[in-house]
């Protein structure tokens, strides 16, 4: 099913008007040795009930989990609205608006949007979004560099999401860039003295909050220590965190750049995408911003209208010398979170965060009350994930687990060498004290080794049990 | 709220609502079904950390999408992971990079691209560190072989091609330049921008290409979603599979597994947290399964057929095609350099004009190297009826011209907002509502 309207007589005369004799005439400028046979690796056409049916199976296979896993993807509730509207024709099957007359909807959609995101972060300006949380603090690091001017190393703390580090890696190392790793110390933050003695002759200081390890970081004096030695402070910023706690424009002096992952504003799980990076900048650095930015302005009769601005910065003008190659950006992911976003309102998105903050408090006070487990920073304040320390080894408690239904959260060990017993946990809003119980029920018996009782011998008093 | 967004979400032109022959774009039918598979529960609600063992039923359409996508380039491997053709792109060069420096052949600090190319290509030269050369295009429309042969040498890491290029035309040298390049020691890359124009009639690796990075959301039907999100995913031949991005997905013994840079240590590495735009990829797999082995050739077959088509009826009107006597691709180009010296309506008049009938404008001013240029594809989920209403369209627009052309200087009419001030738009800077807004 090819999706092509025509009937055998509209391709006849079709062709007669081209003078054609037939469809295969009009590949006859291609070299006849180059064309190929039939393509024996795509196999033959399944109907749309065929595909479906095959869809469904294999997505029930992979089954549904009780999810305690965050590491940069993080489960909300996602109100219906969002998708519905999201998915109209009108949003789903348009291009990039570059006919701005055409495309009022979406500029005017991704004028708010750039608006929530820059009260959110507290700074002036946002872009239209860029691919997803790693590669727009790439961009950032990049534009750090080209703002700096002078240095190109950029200071990225081991706190940083170490998948993150390694994107920033592959995208800025042809580009002689100096990624310059600041260790954490006991607490699991940024270890301030190892700072100091790197901050002098940097471009960037990467300043993440929270963490990956869930803590949040002294991001006052990180920002005031960056700006007092002529570093650009480059906020790496939970969306959801952001209406609960101190913006990034607020740390001290104030960030120039913040970036994130906007993936827990609408954007389902997935598997890991589509999901969407957001990026913003103080006013006067507007100009080194990299993708798509929306401006109002007012057409020829005077009336308010939006269009894309400042593109001489973009590849389409600029070609080498733009900021960025990004073209195609993540506008869908844009439209849900804007429906999102406003749906839940800034007391809405409060509540979100202050209810993930008290579930993972909950969370971690029950796990901790288990016998060998314990918290690794006890003492950080932390936003809605902690690291726990396991009495046995990690891979088999998640193994045990996931036999119950449960993702118990992210093991360590792969990215931190000093962390193989340990586990990176997150109870967001979706989880109530059910599944809190029951999260801690199960890991309980696994780590103190007690058998699962027999089925069916005797009612226990666990409510997610059968 | 809602009536809110739903709208605005009417004051859009989309393909669901309007014709949009946005040239080098290919805006075909997204069907639904890819949506819905998308969003089935199993998949949507998987965490991207979630073990192997809860993931064999997506990974499965993943191998599957890998293992369709080598066919139809005709590369020996696949990578899924880049999250839109730009990055793609950028897969590419870094892999050509990388070879480079793997065999400590390290003089090479230049990357040819014609001119006719679309801006994400000498970006992205610059992203991984190159200088780029440009080569012209002859008057008809191929590859200038001379200016090729005095821009290569041992200095050139490779050429970046769009075959049809940006022109919609098909270069017929194309064996030429590839021998020319690899005899210098450097890499072809192609740009599957226009892939819909040759699926299943030509592929990239028969002509010689060493990566190509594929627009899922162009050939394979994924949504534009106003600009987003993209796939961009890479194949390489055999020189090149040390470097692929990671991850992919591997299959042994009929299960699934992450193929990470554990074992691929030449990896250029990461190019997204997790594994690019599943749910795209997932959606380009339900549209190559619903298309199949057939469809896959049945498309190319009918783009051209709808581009020639449109192109013969545009030219029997007096719209002058760029480049006249060739074949269109799937796209073609016409210049109204003419119509402006005539009339003093410009391609962006004629495009504003075509908002009022009802029918998107096609890409102008690109290339940029065509004076008032029209860049039109019609794609080949249109029928012959939209079409030939499209054309009709076309056909008043050049007699206003001739008659009324302050109506198409001032078009649009009948939209919800007349032209835009796009210069003010820039001067008066206004990117996020205030009480009272910012300027900068």
């Amino acid at each position: 099913m090819p999706f092509t309207p025509h009937t055998a007589a509209e391709t006849a005369a079709m062709l007669e008007t081209i003078g054609a004799r037939s469809l295969d005439d009009l590949f006859d400028e291609i070299p006849a040795r180059l064309r190929s046979g039939p393509l024996a690796g795509v196999p033959q056409a399944l109907t749309e009930q065929e595909i479906g049916r095959l869809m469904r199976e294999r997505a029930a296979a992979d089954g549904e989990f009780l999810t305690f896993v965050g590491a940069g993807a993080y489960e909300h509730h996602i109100p219906a609205a969002v998708w519905e509207i999201a998915g109209r024709g009108e949003f789903y099957t348009a291009y990039t608006p570059y006919q701005a007359e055409a495309s009022q909807g979406t500029l005017q959609l991704l004028y708010e949007f750039q608006t929530m995101i820059a009260s959110l972060v507290g700074l002036d300006c946002a872009n239209a979004s860029l691919y997803d949380g790693a590669s727009a603090l790439a961009e950032a690091v990049l534009m750090a560099v080209r703002l700096h001017g002078r240095s190109r190393r950029v200071l990225i703390p081991e706190t940083v999401h170490p998948l993150y580090r390694k994107v920033v890696q592959t995208i800025v190392s042809a580009q002689s860039i100096t990624l310059d790793l600041v260790p954490m110390d006991a607490a699991g933050i940024t270890d301030a003295g190892a700072l100091a003695l790197r901050l002098e002759g940097a471009a960037g200081l990467v300043i993440p909050q929270p963490n990956f390890l869930g803590c949040l970081e002294d991001v006052h004096a990180m920002a005031a220590a960056a700006r007092a030695a002529g570093v650009l402070a480059i906020g790496l910023v939970n969306p959801i965190a952001c209406a609960l706690i101190v913006p990034p424009g607020e740390w001290g002096p104030g960030c120039d750049i913040a970036v994130g992952e906007g993936q827990p504003l609408g954007a389902p799980l997935s598997s890991g995408g589509p999901y969407f990076g957001f990026m913003a900048c103080r006013r006067e650095h507007v100009r080194q911003m990299p993708g798509r930015i929306v401006g109002r302005t007012v057409d020829v009769a005077g009336h308010e209208a939006y269009t894309l601005t400042l593109q001489a910065r973009e590849q389409h003008i600029r070609r080498s010398r733009a900021t960025s190659n990004i073209c195609t950006n993540q506008g869908l992911l844009v439209t849900a979170a804007t429906v999102h976003m406003a749906l839940l309102g800034p007391e809405g998105l409060r509540r979100v965060a202050a209810a993930a903050h008290a579930n993972t408090a909950a969370l971690r006070a029950r796990l901790t009350a288990i016998p060998g487990v314990r918290a690794a920073f006890p003492d950080t304040p932390f936003f809605h994930e902690v690291v726990l320390r396991l009495p046995v080894p990690v891979p088999e408690v998640l193994r045990a687990l996931e036999a119950q239904g449960i993702l118990g959260g992210c093991a360590l060990g792969e990215f931190y060498p000093a962390f193989t017993d340990s586990l990176l946990v997150c109870a967001t809003e979706t989880k109530t004290e059910t599944d809190i119980a029951h999260y801690a029920y199960h890991l309980e018996r696994i780590v103190t080794r007690r058998r699962l009782d027999p089925p069916c011998a005797y009612k226990d008093d666990n409510p997610r049990s059968p | 709220m809602v009536r809110h967004y739903t709208r605005l979400s009417q004051r859009n032109f989309a393909i669901d609502t309007h014709f949009y022959p946005l040239g080098s774009c290919t805006m075909k039918y997204n069907p639904r079904a890819a949506h819905v598979a998308a969003l089935l529960p199993g998949f949507a609600n998987r965490h991207p950390l979630a073990p192997e063992s809860t993931g064999q039923g997506l990974m499965a359409c993943l191998f599957e999408l890998q293992e369709i996508l080598k066919d139809v380039t005709g590369m020996r491997a696949v990578s899924l992971t880049p999250m839109a053709g730009a990055q793609g792109e950028f897969a590419g060069v870094a892999m050509i990079r990388a070879y480079h420096v793997a065999r400590n052949d390290l003089e090479r600090d230049e990357l040819l691209i014609p001119k006719a190319a679309h801006g994400t290509n000498p970006a992205t030269a610059a992203m991984c560190g190159y200088r780029v050369r440009e080569i012209d295009v002859r008057a008809d429309g191929d590859i200038d072989l001379a200016a090729l042969d005095a821009a290569i040498g041992p200095r050139t890491a490779g050429l970046m091609l769009t075959n049809p290029s940006t022109l919609g035309v098909f270069d017929r040298h194309i064996e030429d330049i590839a021998q020319r390049v690899h005899a210098v020691g450097g890499l072809l890359y192609y740009d599957g921008a226009n892939l819909n124009a040759i699926l299943g009639q030509v592929k990239p690796g028969d002509m010689g290409l060493d990566v190509v990075h594929l627009n899922l959301h162009k050939t394979f039907a994924t949504p534009h979603g106003g600009g987003g999100p993209g796939a961009g995913p890479v194949g390489v031949g055999e020189r090149l599979l040390p470097f692929l991005p990671v991850p992919m997905v591997g299959e042994s013994g009929g299960r699934y597994y992450w193929i990470t840079e554990k074992t691929r240590p030449q990896s250029i590495g990461r190019l997204s947290t997790f594994a690019g735009n599943v749910g795209v990829l997932l959606r380009a797999y339900v549209y190559a399964r619903l298309v199949g082995r057939e469809g896959m050739a049945r498309i190319a077959q009918y783009a051209a057929l709808n581009a020639n088509y449109l192109l013969e009826r545009l030219s029997r009107l007096g719209f002058e095609p760029a480049y006249p006597g060739r074949r269109a691709a799937h796209e073609f180009l016409l210049t109204l350099k003419g119509l402006k010296e005539r009339s003093g309506v410009s391609a962006l008049d004629v495009a504003k004009r075509l908002l009022d009938k009802g029918y998107h404008a096609p890409t102008i001013y690109f290339p940029l190297m065509v004076p008032e240029c029209l860049l039109i594809e019609p794609t080949e989920t249109e029928s012959r009826d939209e079409i030939d209403g499209f054309v009709a369209a076309m056909a008043e627009i050049l007699a206003e011209a001739e008659t009324t052309p302050e109506l198409l200087k001032a078009a649009p009419h009948t939209l919800p907002v007349r032209r835009v001030d796009e210069v003010r738009a820039a001067r008066e800077l206004d990117l996020a509502w205030r009480a009272h807004p910012a300027t900068a």
